[in-house]
């Protein structure tokens, strides 16, 4: 066979393939959020955002959840963007070849592969039994502890990626290396970085297991961060597996506005990098 | 005065104070990272001793879990635990590669950030909805579509009537790994974009130039580029697969001993914690699932060890 | 920007974490968290006293009133009394349900199919392995019994659920109390692990010829076909809450230490064989005499008033008589500093 003909062909079944890995892609998801919305749609309407969750049988909403979940989950991403970046930063500018370097890398991949509901009991045993009393604090530690793993990940390689000539460039005008890692790198690798932010985010914001040891949850609408507080994903694990339907039907609902959250955050948070790209 | 004197103060670089303070920060930040996990591995080692000191190293080899009479064995979720990370990232890895090479090479300009976005949602959706959505659409599908004509058409003793035995109610390993699969494929994927965005514009058009198609500009340049972040990519999802609870726990049938076969039942790490750490009440039940989260974390680190020494192996 | 912004939210949801908002806590059983659940909102609305109460399970709640982070514990499973001496707890009763046997089996309609404990132990040893074996048969005579493999369907998390069944099987079955035993999370013999009742529902209705158990509550909202069961007066009767009650009525509450009572395999002729209660797990000297107050001020309330919600929820609240020991007790046991907290009236 003709080589060019060959190589066409191949190229062509490459191009057939990764179209075909993307359609299953959006297949899958399609079909979820098929499932999430026929079941969840029905069920929104305002009391869900302005009532607290209800007894079953009762009117009610989430509330509570939402305003707990928004708050904890606020406050976990704050924490693991300050980590996470400075500790990627590290890695990636400073540190990242000596031995340490290696080390804490190696244990970061490590990190996050823990099951979230170990990183629950730890924080448990760090910030609820020795306190004696569950509080949002602890679950936004926990979550925190999730997420920071995958933003230092991201951090690491995006930075690593930009280009030496960037750094030259900069340095050679007499920036300090801090400055240029700021306003340079951190600057060219900013859609990485809301990425890794934004992977992150998503991480956590479905997590269940971590919050029932640390945050516990609370029915009643609470914004006190050192008691007890609901949360989306501790409410929506209670509801959808009860036996009542409006409550099964608030679990879908409440899934719903999950997956549009991370939507949403997703779409802001490229928008906000592009921006200043241009 | 002479030029020299000109040097005699010392002069130091502008914002040396801060790009200490800078420095520091970034190095308390990974070493903070560095006592979380530490905190996490010591209170694991802590709660988990009683059960090592119990069953010594039978904890590993032994598949017996008996919260009755108190003896424990790991086995069963072990090997769950492996089998199932290892075929999801086996699916998850060339799909993942698949759509961000569509994405950044292939697709059409105006469509394509639209479609990152939507695989990355497949990341913001709440895992226990993979749970149900894997137990009551996927589950049922899965039994009547794959596992019922498979079962059926297979001559009993032969390797395939081996590999697809089971109850054919979609609730094994297999569809556990599949599920997975999705879970993880939208980290790898939105991670692969990025790094294949960073790819210099002059690198692929020398390609290009060079009269490369696409195809062999991917596998010969663009890939070989981003070789290190592909690690990356791989740990990313390995980790995830390896800890991933809820979705798991719907699906994968529960049964505690040894999957016998691919479409049969069996259980994870931790799925076997979620399951029963919230109701186990005696000392030795706790401190079993809790060293089963050590041994999570073991396999973890041999797990990624191994991956490491692999694709470094393979980088030029 | 954005960081200044997220700084400033950050700082702001600290202080408010500053201020107080005490209200009660309790942790532990999910069996009863809708009943609870209901009965805060209502005491709520009416006394302004929030009670805040989460399902992390049984296990959970025993853990989190001995690390004393919570006011009160929830067990479907009752502590025996040397383990609640040693831990300084004390344990009373709310509410009642039963565990129902579920099962998909084409054509056969809810209460239909008679079973033993006995034949229902020999199912989930694996020993009956087809619907027409002629154990089932000879209870069922005259049914058109197919010729299907048994699923076993079982829990694959620890429950009280669990507890219940397994502890009825043990007590009929004397095989099964030696190979497995009883408890809230046990080494199957057979069958596959469902999470949660749902997971147990959804597999038995996926799976023709299966064999599942829920919560009373589970198998009445899902329509689920469930068997009929042989009591210890010998008569096959229906899951229903006044089978339940029966159950509840004949227990010798008053007598036993520590009010551990299994309501399993009761006297009666209409009792259900597989009820069992739920308790409230207290501390007999209590730190602070007003949390200790407030939980019993909220479960006299709720006996008073609660009935109603609980029965709409498919509960079966106490025998009159039992709460009444109950009230007693607590005048008795539960104190602060020397003085008891609560007042019978």
């Amino acid at each position: 066979m003709d080589r060019a003909l060959f190589r066409r062909i191949v190229n062509g079944l490459f191009v057939g393939a990764c179209s075909i890995a993307t359609l299953i892609a959006l297949t899958a998801l399609v079909l979820i959020l098929w499932s999430l919305l026929s079941k969840g749609i029905g069920g929104l309407e305002l009391e869900v955002f302005t009532k607290s969750q209800p007894a079953p049988g009762s009117e009610g909403g989430l509330a509570n959840a939402i305003v707990g979940s928004i708050m904890m989950c606020a406050l976990g991403m704050l924490i693991a963007l300050v980590v996470g970046i400075l500790a990627g930063t590290w890695l990636a500018e400073y540190g990242g070849q000596t031995t340490y370097g290696h080390i804490v890398r190696f244990l970061n991949d490590v990190l996050l592969s823990a099951p979230s509901i170990l990183v629950g009991l730890f924080v448990y045993e760090l910030l609820v039994a020795p306190f004696h009393g569950f509080s949002g604090y602890a679950g936004a530690v926990a979550l925190a502890i999730l997420a920071t793993p995958i933003v230092t990940r991201t951090t690491e390689d995006i930075l690593t990626l930009q280009p030496n000539a960037l750094r030259e460039a900069g340095m050679a005008l007499g920036a300090s290396r801090a400055f240029v890692i700021r306003s340079i790198i951190w600057k060219a690798a900013r859609t990485g970085l809301v990425t890794g932010g934004l992977l992150g985010f998503a991480r956590i914001s479905g997590e269940t297991a971590p919050l029932l040891f640390t945050s516990l949850g609370n029915q009643f609408m609470n914004t006190h961060m050192s008691q007890p507080m609901a949360s989306l994903p501790t409410t929506i694990f209670q509801f959808a597996l009860s036996a009542y339907e409006d409550w099964q039907r608030l679990a879908w609902v409440g899934a719903l506005l999950i997956a549009i959250a991370v939507l949403s955050i997703n779409i802001v948070g490229r928008i906000l990098a592009r921006e200043q790209h241009r | 005065m002479t030029a020299l004197a000109v040097s005699e103060t010392p002069i130091k670089p502008r914002g040396a104070r801060g790009e200490m303070l800078f420095r520091a920060a970034c190095f308390s930040a990974a070493t903070l990272l560095l006592a979380a996990l530490a905190g996490v591995v010591i209170s694991l080692a802590i709660g988990g001793w009683p059960a090592f000191k119990a069953f010594g190293f039978g904890f590993f080899t032994s598949s017996e879990w008996n919260p009755v009479t108190e003896v424990y064995g790991a086995a069963g979720p072990i090997v769950g635990t492996l089998i199932t990370a290892f075929l999801s990232l086996l699916v998850a890895l060339p799909l993942a590669l698949g759509v961000a090479v569509f994405l950044v090479e292939f697709c059409p300009r105006p469509i394509a950030n639209p479609i990152g976005v939507a695989v990355e949602l497949l990341a913001g959706i709440p895992s226990i909805v993979y749970g149900m959505w894997g137990l009551f659409v996927f589950a049922p599908w899965f039994a009547q579509h794959v596992q019922l004509p498979l079962v059926m058409s297979a001559e009993p003793g032969s390797w395939m009537d081996k590999l697809f035995s089971g109850v054919p109610n979609g609730a094994n390993i297999f569809t556990a790994s599949m599920i997975l699969a999705i879970m993880i494929l939208p980290y790898m994927s939105a991670v692969f974009r990025e790094l294949f965005m960073t790819v210099p514009a002059q690198v692929r058009e020398a390609a290009y130039g060079l009269g490369c198609t696409p195809f062999e500009v991917i596998r010969s340049v663009i890939i070989p580029y981003v070789s290190k972040g592909v690690v990356g990519v791989v740990m990313l999802g390995l980790g995830r697969a390896l800890g991933e609870t809820m979705a798991v726990t719907f699906i994968i049938g529960n049964a505690h001993g040894f999957p016998h076969s691919l479409f049969d039942s069996g259980s994870t790490i931790a799925s076997t914690i979620a399951n029963e750490f919230t109701e186990a009440t005696g000392e030795m039940h706790t401190a079993a699932l809790v060293a089963l989260g050590l041994v999570l974390f073991l396999i973890t680190f041999a797990v990624l060890a191994v991956a490491r020494l692999l694709l470094r192996g393979q980088k030029h | 920007m954005y960081k200044k912004f997220m700084a400033a939210f950050g700082a702001a949801a600290l202080l408010a974490g500053a201020a107080q908002a005490a209200d009660l806590s309790g942790a532990g059983a999910t069996f009863p968290a809708p009943v609870y659940a209901k009965w805060a909102e209502t005491y709520k609305a009416q006394t302004g006293v929030g009670l805040n109460y989460q399902a992390i399970g049984s296990g959970g709640g025993i853990k989190q009133i001995k690390a004393k982070t919570v006011d009160f514990g929830a067990s479907d499973k009752p502590l025996k009394y040397e383990d609640l001496l040693a831990a300084g707890l004390y344990q009373f009763p709310t509410v009642i349900g039963g565990v129902v046997p579920i099962m998909n089996l084409p054509g056969a309609k809810p209460g239909s199919i008679k079973l033993t404990g006995a034949v229902l132990a020999d199912i989930y040893l694996g020993k009956i392995n087809r619907w027409n074996a002629p154990q089932i048969k000879a209870l069922n005579p005259g049914l058109p019994l197919p010729n299907l493999p048994i699923t076993v369907v079982h829990r694959s998390d620890g429950s009280g659920t669990s507890f219940l069944f397994t502890s009825y099987l043990a007590a009929k079955s004397p095989e099964w109390a030696q190979k497995v035993g009883a408890s809230d999370s046990v080494q199957w013999p057979t069958g596959l692990g469902g999470k949660g009742n749902d997971g147990v529902s959804a597999f038995v209705k996926q799976t023709v010829g299966s064999i599942g158990y829920v919560e009373y509550a589970y198998a009445k909202q899902n329509n689920a076909v469930y068997a009929s069961m042989q009591n210890k007066a010998g008569k096959f009767v229906l899951p229903a809450a006044a089978n339940f009650a029966a159950a509840a009525t004949g227990a010798a509450w008053g007598k036993s230490a520590g009010n551990y009572v299994l309501l399993i395999d009761q006297p009666g002729a209409n009792t259900w064989p597989i009820t069992g209660a739920t308790f409230i797990l207290l501390y007999r000297e209590q730190d602070n005499a007003a949390a200790g107050q407030g939980v019993l001020k909220f479960f006299d309330w709720a006996y008073k008033n609660g009935d109603a919600d609980a029965a709409k929820l498919d509960y079966v609240p106490l025998p009159l008589a039992v709460k009444n020991i109950m009230r007693k007790q607590w005048a008795t046991i539960i104190k602060s500093g020397g003085k008891p907290v609560y007042v019978s009236k």
